[in-house]
């Protein structure tokens, strides 16, 4: 049962980094993403030190907020400082991680909540330490699975509702804006979601593999699809069949699950590399005899 | 107080070989940093650092112990595997360069977490000590490492003097440098060594997140403060080693709290200062540019209204009128307190003079409002000349650009226009 | 002028400091081809994205029909340098073309029966009907230029401005696209175009405005093309102006004085 628990949450936080990590991917900012959530850790400290809770709700705006901020800041020094865009990103995650560094380790010295191997790639294991039981003895699964399941109905409901909005905005953002579409806050609106993709999947894969399930299986997909549609799609698969295929791998070699997830999908990744690669070769001819211009 | 010099007189051996580590480390990458900042591959450095575990994990299943040569060996390899890969993906696919090191970096730093793991849980000995490299124990620097970060620090600083035009022309034109028949492949492939190797050197001290601040960081602050790569390095390197010294120290008074962090930390907070207070691109320097000038062109307004006053009654040779405050603001229209301003300041450099409410240019004063003048009439001829303007808009056009005109710009003017040598009464 | 289709008011645009766009005034007539010519760097593409508001100018400002833009976003319609995209984006192109329906106020709708028809009927107006279905990557230069195209004409504006539609393009799409022109003349349409080949401007275009950072020339090609209009804006004449232009960035200075009162 525990084993069906944390394939399932785990699937889930793929599903949702996947999907909002194809439109980083198609707007060039998966590197945004990556200092997202890494830069969320003093956001979690805090408002876990206010709240002593890792459970509330406060915990998750404020640490999505200071995911919000890292994108703003990004963008902010290579406008105004006019540092260039990746020093911009690699000034502004490196600082505020060590910021949350810090923070844990003089405030929440020896907690066993949050330390700092769990904020680096996460523990799926223990997401069942922490049950929801209703009646009194009925397990209808761990908390994690629930607060998973609504960032995913958020991100759904948000993605059908600005498809349009988010694809127009990731394909040609200067054209949207002389549409008259305010390009600003869709961009802002898509960094929100990111940053609550990562707040939320903190506890369950740490930080820094959770940029993993936002950028690896995007990428596979955008390898293998055309179309934006069939894009998301195969994005989720891939997420999904990483974090099953990496749960049995973790199991048979008894090493850390959710880094298991990761090094699946960097194999899917590296097949679909070279299926693609092998054939284009063997396309190259067929396509300039046949193909009518 | 006493906490430092406890810190700097060295008691403890210890503190001395973390600052000297921490110098051989920053100094490193703060160098090769620079060059990746200018190449704009400062990413690559995060990149590298990520993938510098599983190398670490698989030198230690190879020697079976925590041999430092074989750890840095693996590190190195992984590391140079990783840079190459970026590019690979790069090139033969339709992935971009954001995405190749995202993609890179996490799957290599996952592949880490699971040798690491393996390792702790498959009955090696001796591996504690392993998941130091992940956030990263400056503490941990021994003697043996001490060297190791010596020699490659010296490598680093040797290569770059010794191919330092090469390095600087792959840096900021590849494409030049191939024309002028320069081995790129050779020198980017030396760069990007010297890039593994000073972060394989940190990364023990630092971690694999912290690590890339010390690649990116202080090249971008050092870049506020010049434009000349050899002081761009001097800076770097000093803003670099300056916060591993003050990092260690914090660290050292604050026990308990790692160096890594505090060194980022003050390492970013230089860089604030430095846009903030540079002189060369800093805020607080474009606000005081801006500030003053504000004040150049309420002064400049000011004599040219009074050169205007003498015009109007035909009076421009001598301009020996005395006028009120009124004459001036019935020639062009100032806030009133900041006439008095522009005024007051204008008397106390002796441009003009004031007798009893009654304002009358200097000597100088006459000549600068000639030059105003002159300069403004100069650039709407120019425009006339050169470019299609309505008549209505020619002075409005050049009402700003007298006052940023420099006597080179003005001889050229006068260039252009054909009246070199011409008395400046007669236009 | 009566029937002025674009007028530019005293508009300046800075880069870093610099004025790219210097001063610039001039009033456009409907109805007619007009071309914008000048050397590289001269601010052609900066003048485009500032009357579509995707710059904000430092001064000056722009009216369509003697309107504010905001209130004429639906009658005037931008096509962007063909460069300025990724082509490797999962989209058809009918996808593309769809984009020119999107509007802030249909963004969460589905896309009606009259899209459909009108994307359709652009597509078949640059001869792209047989690759509708086809991955913009898997279009040739011209093919993706005709697609760019396509998808302004999908916006049913009256005013089109076009960013070098004829670079890198084969002779196919340069016919259409010019015999799109001619329709579009025909039917009332007022058509912007960025335009970098000389031999061609008097036969493309009704009307020319020659830039170099600055206005050279405004008018029909019989009087733009001068000898003297050309050899100001091509032949080195201005770098004077350039190095004013340079002297402002440096110094953080104001292009305008009344920029100095924020």
């Amino acid at each position: 049962m525990n084993e069906f628990w944390i394939i399932l949450t785990a699937s889930i936080v793929a599903i949702n980094a996947a999907l909002l990590g194809c439109f980083l991917l198609l707007r060039k900012m998966s590197m945004v993403g990556d200092a997202i959530s890494h830069a969320v850790l003093p956001g979690i400290v805090v408002a876990y030190y206010l709240s002593g809770d890792k459970t509330s709700i406060l915990l998750l705006i404020g640490a999505t907020l200071t995911g919000v901020l890292t994108s703003y800041l990004i963008t902010f020094l290579s406008k105004k400082a006019r540092i260039q865009g990746d020093a911009s990103i690699g000034i502004t995650y490196t600082l505020l991680f060590a910021v949350g560094m810090i923070m844990i380790s003089t405030w929440l010295k020896g907690n066993v909540d949050i330390d700092m191997e769990c904020v680096l790639y996460g523990d799926v294991a223990l997401i069942n330490l922490d049950k929801i039981i209703i009646d009194g003895n009925l397990y209808i699964g761990p908390r994690a699975f629930y607060v998973e399941i609504i960032a995913f109905a958020i991100i759904i409901v948000s993605l059908l509702w600005g498809y349009k909005g988010f694809k127009i905005l990731s394909f040609n953002e200067d054209y949207a804006q002389s549409l008259g579409i305010r390009t600003g806050r869709w961009h802002y609106f898509l960094m929100t979601l990111v940053s609550l993709t990562t707040v939320v999947a903190f506890e369950v894969v740490g930080a820094i593999l959770v940029v993993g399930f936002l950028i690896v299986p995007p990428a596979t997909a955008q390898l293998l699809t055309n179309r934006l549609p069939f894009m998301l799609i195969v994005a989720a698969l891939v997420g999904i069949v990483s974090a099953i295929g990496g749960y049995y791998l973790a199991v048979w070699l008894n090493v850390s699950i959710t880094a298991a997830m990761i090094v699946v999908s960097g194999l899917i990744f590296s097949l679909a590399f070279i299926y693609v690669r092998f054939r284009e070769r063997l396309g190259n001819k067929s396509v300039t005899e046949h193909l009518p211009i | 107080m006493q906490t430092f010099i406890d810190f700097i007189s060295f008691k403890d051996p210890n503190v001395l070989y973390v600052v000297l580590g921490m110098f051989f480390i920053n100094g490193s990458s703060a160098m090769i940093g620079t060059f990746a900042f200018l190449r704009k591959r400062a990413l690559i450095g995060d990149a590298i650092a990520h993938a510098l575990l599983p190398g670490i994990c698989l030198g230690f299943m190879f020697s079976g112990d925590k041999n430092i040569l074989y750890l840095f060996l693996g590190a190195f390899a992984t590391g140079w595997i990783s840079t190459y890969l970026v590019d690979y993906i790069v090139n033969q696919s339709k992935i971009k360069q954001d995405a190749a090191i995202g993609i890179v970096l996490s799957v290599f730093f996952a592949l880490g977490i699971v040798l690491l793991t393996y390792i702790q849980n498959a009955g090696y000995s001796n591996h504690g000590g392993l998941n130091l490299f992940l956030f990263g124990q400056a503490a941990a620097i021994g003697k043996s490492e001490l060297w190791i970060f010596a020699v490659i620090f010296i490598t680093i600083l040797l290569l770059i003097i010794l191919f330092y035009k090469g390095f600087t022309t792959v840096a900021f034109n590849a494409d030049f440098a191939k024309a002028i028949g320069l081995p790129v492949k050779t020198i980017e492939f030396l760069l990007t060594s010297l890039t593994v190797l000073s972060i394989a050197s940190g990364i023990q001290a630092l971690g694999v997140v912290l690590m890339s601040a010390l690649i990116v960081t202080p090249a971008a602050a050092a870049r506020f403060w010049t434009n000349k790569l050899p002081k761009m390095l001097g800076i770097a390197v000093l803003f670099s080693v300056f916060s591993g010294f003050i990092g260690a120290f914090v660290s050292y008074s604050e026990s308990g709290t790692p160096t890594g962090p505090w060194v980022v930390m003050i390492l970013s907070l230089i860089t604030l200062l430095s846009f903030i207070f540079s002189t060369k691109r800093g805020i607080l320097a474009r606000y005081l540019q801006a500030r003053n000038n504000k004040l150049k062109i309420r002064h400049e307004n000011i004599l040219k209204a009074i050169y205007q006053y003498h015009e109007r009654i035909g009076r421009q040779v001598r301009l020996d009128q005395k006028l009120s405050a009124t004459d001036i603001l019935g020639i062009r229209i100032f806030d009133t307190s900041e006439l008095q301003k522009g005024l007051r300041r204008l008397i106390r450099n002796d441009y003009i003079r004031k007798t009893e409410d009654r304002y009358q240019l200097t000597e100088i004063g006459a000549k600068e409002s000639k030059r105003i003048v002159r300069l403004h009439r100069l650039w709407e001829q120019y425009l006339l000349k050169r470019t299609t303007i309505d008549t209505y808009h020619v002075h409005s056009g050049a009402e700003a650009i007298e006052h940023i005109l420099s006597p080179e710009i003005e001889a050229e003017l006068k260039r252009e226009l054909g009246i070199e040598g011409i008395p400046e009464e007669d236009f | 002028m009566n029937n002025c289709a674009i007028e530019v008011h005293n508009l300046t645009t800075t880069y870093g400091g610099a004025p790219v766009l210097w001063d610039i005034d001039f009033e456009l007539p409907a109805g007619q081809i007009i071309g914008i010519i000048g050397p590289n760097g001269s601010g052609k593409t900066t003048l485009l994205k500032t009357i579509m508001g995707l710059l904000e100018p430092s001064s000056g400002y722009v009216k369509i029909f003697d309107q504010d833009l905001e209130k004429m976003r639906e009658r005037i319609a931008y096509v962007p340098q063909r460069e300025s995209v990724d082509w490797d984006f999962p989209a058809t192109v009918e996808d593309v073309v769809m984009m020119g329906r999107y509007r802030k106020a249909n963004l969460f709708r589905r896309s009606n029966r009259t899209d459909l028809a009108v994307v359709a009927e652009s597509i078949e107006k640059v001869g792209l009907t047989p690759f509708k279905k086809r991955q913009i990557a898997q279009l040739s230069g011209g093919q993706q230029q005709r697609v760019f195209i396509a998808r302004a004409l999908a916006q049913k504006a009256d005013v089109y401005l076009m960013d070098e539609p004829f670079v890198g393009v084969d002779a196919a799409t340069e016919n259409a696209i010019l015999s799109l022109l001619e329709e579009m003349k025909a039917q009332g349409k007022t058509v912007l175009i960025i335009h970098h080949d000389l031999q061609t401007v008097s036969d493309y275009f009704d009307y020319l405005v020659l830039l170099n950072t600055r206005l050279i020339a405004k008018g029909t090609p019989q009087e733009v093309l001068t000898k003297e209009n050309l050899s100001n804006a091509y032949g080195g004449q201005l770098t004077l102006l350039a190095k004013v232009a340079n002297l402002i960035k440096e110094n953080e200075f104001p292009i305008r004085e009344k920029d100095m009162d924020l």
